[in-house]
């Protein structure tokens, strides 16, 4: 089956994006295909690269980015979301005139089309969050 | 995926509304989500439940919240082809509220009758 995942809930704050995690992990294991993991809402802030957890925790970034590097995984973070909470890749600091990206490895930043392209195109939408 | 849409025919997304207007983001950024999906050309609904039903309540005054308004904008749904919304009837009862209160016209629904519009969808987006 080819699933798309929402993730609405940022890191730490909110069980959603581990469900999301382990969700997606078991569903590649089963042999299912996952098209897109979309991060929407406070689910941007899973993707910074500047968090750094405490060293007896999981790393939640980290482990999608690892995730999105071993299965080819496509992890988009909502544009009009990022912007909102300060997440932004080198392209889109270059274009606000800010001194800094945060874009962790793996995930790229693109608009709300694509959400709705994944649920076009997946069998089933799965939503993480509150 | 359904056998008409590998036809080319659209997908049937319902977008489900269940918080208060402001307080959190949910609501307006589930608002910028429809306007987007409008382009994709795909049979859109959106239903709102419990609290969900004030982000369509007339008479919102957000000045000393510091934040938008976002309630004209479903008034410019139907410029969208966006027209069928749904209200929890039960939701909008226990608010004391009717859907002369509301700032566009909706079909009123009763949580059996929502439970069947939820499962004729192939899509479900839940803010």
């Amino acid at each position: 089956m080819k699933l798309g995942i929402l993730v609405n809930e940022g890191p730490y704050t909110h069980q959603a994006s581990d469900s999301a995690y382990q969700f997606v992990k078991a569903a590649l294991a089963k042999g299912h295909e996952v098209c897109r993991v979309f991060f929407y809402h406070d689910g941007v802030n899973n993707g910074t690269r500047l968090t750094v957890p405490p060293q007896d925790d999981r790393n939640i970034v980290k482990r999608w980015s690892e995730l999105a590097a071993e299965h080819k995984l496509d992890l988009v973070v909502c544009i009009a979301a990022a912007q909102r909470r300060g997440l932004m890749d080198k392209a889109e600091a270059k274009r606000h005139g800010k001194d800094a990206d945060n874009l962790a490895p793996g995930f790229r930043i693109s608009g709300l089309g694509q959400l709705i392209e994944a649920g076009i195109e997946a069998d089933r939408m799965v939503v993480f969050g509150d | 995926m359904t056998e008409e849409n590998a036809g080319g025919v659209a997908k049937r997304f319902l977008y489900v509304n269940r918080r208060a207007p402001y307080g959190t983001i949910y609501a307006l950024e589930s608002l910028e989500v429809v306007l987007i999906g409008a382009a994709f050309e795909q049979d859109v609904s959106l239903a709102f439940l419990g609290d969900g039903v004030y982000q369509l309540a007339k008479g919102q005054d957000t000045k000393a919240l510091q934040a938008k308004n976002f309630s004209p904008t479903f008034r410019a749904l139907e410029d969208y082809d966006v027209t069928k919304l749904y209200v929890e009837k039960e939701a909008l009862e226990a608010r004391g509220l009717t859907a002369a209160d509301l700032v566009v016209p909706v079909e009123v629904v009763d949580a059996a009758r929502m439970a069947e519009i939820m499962e004729a969808q192939d899509v479900i987006l839940s803010f």
